[in-house]
């Protein structure tokens, strides 16, 4: 039984691999319905691998949770490649935004479907206002020379503050008449129905990734200017400061529905493969064509070499504030996915130490290479989450923790015998940039 | 006029890098400054391109004053600085390195057409236009340098030592490149310790000395000026 169940476990992880390539090969592939039809095929393999015929299922319950969590995993550590790998700010805040994705997205559907629609409405139209609000402000700010850092910081966040309190105002005035529609627990209204929960469920994941992305503006707008190290520190702050929210959701933020420290129960599990796959195969192709943009060109510029970038007439502040909200946007859509796969929000989950791992994974994967990060994030869920987990609670019950020593002990061979990481900078399919071939001259 | 720099005063904290310097570029000119280790010539370089800020002075660039403009606003403006060490980006192709200069600029056509003259000038990128900048040679990483800070299409270049490093035969090709940007019609202010090529090449010149300009003139009166040779030209 042991020795089948390492056998099965490690051709399990291979095939995810192999699983992990041929997705992303067939995602490049020139021919546009070949490609469609590849990642149409690669979902429907795995839906049908955990559909259960019978007895017979090739991916266990184990297996699914295991999945979501890793396609959580990616776009969480692909957004922290684009902050630390891409654009080489140290971020340990990428932990930090996940979790307020998580929350923001668990609260607008437990709320929803307990017939309170402020969640949902407030956020929307928050993160819409905000949105209006930083562009306008961003606008009336470039008129101007030399302003500094602080005052335009000043001047976001109290536009911030004034669109979000309309938005608290629309909400509040929105939910008597939404109320009969949604109904209550027991008796549902129409809005309420599986369908409309689903779509609610696709707006919640996307305002988290929103929300998540204005947080780290204003975050990032006045920290970025520090300097890398020492935005390497503020970040750390930022993610413990988060969690100490988290735990005090109930007391000190008005939220008693998050229940603070004892944790968030009777979040709908609304994630199914199908939205994990969907959201994890959008940040990827968003992420890809970002970095193989004229944008994504001048992230890396900004990483090589700021003098020579800001030589190039590149505003060095504005790349790397814009690198740090898409990957922490990112960071919050992949919170969405999470929350509603788990159905249970703990601060334990967000504590800054398990905000390490994303930066291990993509350490592990290589810090310029996309591929290298999906493929450890699928590697490091399934080998260290699943198989390891199992084996060392074979052994006794404290046994699991060992995973803890085990997992520095593999970093540090890495780094000693594979310092760029297990791929470096190479990508695979889809994620490979085109090479332009050179125009012969007639 | 094209550049005028109005006594500016810099500072690196308590360093006082820049003492009160004052000169000009004229339309279709070539400027040298020339000056031992630490004069503060690349300092000057970083002034009028907005990397640094005086903190007294200014600097006036076709009429308008562009002291406090952002650096990205005055590439936009048409001021182009290569600077010391080359700089170029080692992960990015020949090519991106290229389409990085032109950051500024959005005209696909007019992009692809500046880099043909950029490849005009220097062929050997255009052999190597697929190869990544980090695995050029010195002599190419320079050349692609000066190339990028082209793709701007300034009206004024700020080169910061540009044969530095390099052989003596690619020296001489460098110099002779430079010439011929500037014949079709770039100004270019040139920042070199190869003082001989520099005045060899330059109109006007002047000398400094730990942050003061202590010599001005026409380049060729300088390099038969006593005291230049023997400080600066070794002669
Ligand atoms: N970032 C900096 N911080 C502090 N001091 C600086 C800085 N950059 C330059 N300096 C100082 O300012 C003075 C002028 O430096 P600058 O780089 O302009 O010299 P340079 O004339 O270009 O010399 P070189 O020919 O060696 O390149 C020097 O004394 C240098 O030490
Ligand atoms: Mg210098």
């Amino acid at each position: 039984m042991d020795t089948f169940f390492l056998v099965a476990s490690l051709v399990k992880i291979i095939a995810i691999l192999a699983y992990i390539y041929g997705l992303l090969w067939v995602m490049g592939h020139a021919n546009r319905w070949v490609k469609i039809g590849g990642i149409v095929l690669a979902f429907a393999v795995v839906q049908l691998a955990l559909t259960p015929f019978g007895d017979f299922q090739i991916l266990t319950a184990f297996d699914q949770g295991l999945l979501y969590q890793a396609c959580a995993m990616t776009m969480v550590a692909l957004g922290l490649n684009l902050i630390y790998g891409f654009n080489g700010q140290f971020s340990l805040g990428q932990w930090g935004f996940y979790g307020i994705g998580a929350y923001c997205a668990a609260d607008i559907t437990y709320r929803w479907i307990n017939g309170d629609s402020r969640g949902l409405i407030v956020v929307a139209f928050g993160v819409v206002l905000v949105a209006l609000a930083i562009w306008g402000i961003g606008k009336f700010l470039s008129r101007y020379r030399g302003i500094p850092v602080m005052s335009s910081f000043t001047l976001y966040l109290l536009g911030t503050v004034a669109a979000a309190a309309v938005a608290v105002f629309i909400g509040n005035a929105l939910q008597p008449l939404l109320q009969p529609a949604l109904g209550t627990p027991e008796n549902p209204g129409w809005l309420n129905s599986e369908i409309a929960l689903q779509v609610v469920f696709f707006l919640a994941v996307i305002l988290a990734g929103a929300f998540a992305a204005i947080v780290s503006f204003l975050f990032g707008l006045p920290v970025l200017t520090l300097g890398s190290d020492y935005f390497g520190i503020a970040t750390l702050g930022f993610t413990i400061v988060i969690n100490t929210l988290m735990i005090n959701s109930d007391t000190i933020l008005p939220f008693p529905e998050m229940k603070g420290g004892r944790g968030m129960i009777g979040i709908p599990k609304l994630t199914t493969w199908f939205w994990a796959f969907a959201f994890m195969v959008l940040v990827i192709i968003v992420m890809r064509n970002f970095i193989h943009s004229s944008t994504g060109r001048t992230v890396m510029s900004v990483r090589e070499d700021e003098t020579a970038a800001r030589a190039m007439g590149i505003d060095i502040a504005g790349t790397k504030l814009l690198s740090f909200v898409v990957g922490s946007l990112f960071a919050g859509l992949a919170g969405g996915v999470y929350a509603h796969y788990i159905g249970f929000l703990s601060p334990g989950t967000f504590d800054f130490l398990v905000g390490f791992n994303p930066l291990i994974i993509v350490v592990f994967g290589g810090l310029g290479s996309m591929s290298g990060t999906v493929a450890a994030s699928f590697g490091w869920i399934f080998f260290l989450e699943g198989l390891l987990r199992v084996i060392l609670s074979q052994m006794g019950t404290e046994a699991p923790t060992w995973r803890f020593v085990l997992y520095p002990i593999a970093l540090l061979l890495l780094m000693l015998l594979r310092p760029q990481g297990l791929l470096g900078n190479t990508e695979w399919g889809f994620l490979k940039a085109k090479v332009i071939p050179l125009k012969v001259e007639k | 006029m094209l550049l005028e720099v109005n006594n500016i005063n810099v500072y690196y904290g308590a360093i006082h890098a820049l003492q009160g310097i004052s000169f000009n570029v004229n339309e279709g000119e070539i400027v040298t400054l020339i000056g031992a280790n630490g004069a503060g010539k690349s300092t000057t370089l970083r002034t009028v391109s907005g990397m640094i800020r005086p903190r007294s002075g200014s600097v006036v660039y076709k009429g308008e004053d562009i002291t406090m403009t952002a650096c990205e606003k005055i590439v936009v403006k048409g001021i182009s600085h290569v600077p010391e060490g080359r700089k170029i980006f080692a992960p990015l192709t020949v090519r991106e390195n290229l389409e990085m200069g032109a950051y500024t600029r959005s005209d696909r056509s007019e992009i692809a057409a500046s880099m043909e003259r950029v490849f005009a000038s220097f062929p050997r990128l255009k052999e190597r236009i697929n190869q990544l900048g980090g695995t050029l040679s010195g002599g190419e990483q320079q050349m692609l340098a000066t190339g990028r800070g082209l793709m701007s299409r300034p009206a004024l270049l700020l080169l910061d030592e540009p044969s530095m490093g390099l052989s003596p035969l690619l020296v001489q090709e460098i110099f002779r490149i430079i010439k011929e940007i500037n014949s079709q019609g770039t100004s270019i202010l040139l920042v070199e310790q190869n003082a001989s090529m520099a005045l060899s090449i330059a109109s006007r010149a002047y000398v400094l000395e730990t942050g003061r300009i202590v010599m001005e003139g026409k380049a060729s009166d300088i390099a038969n000026d006593p005291k230049v040779k023997s400080a600066y030209l070794g002669i």
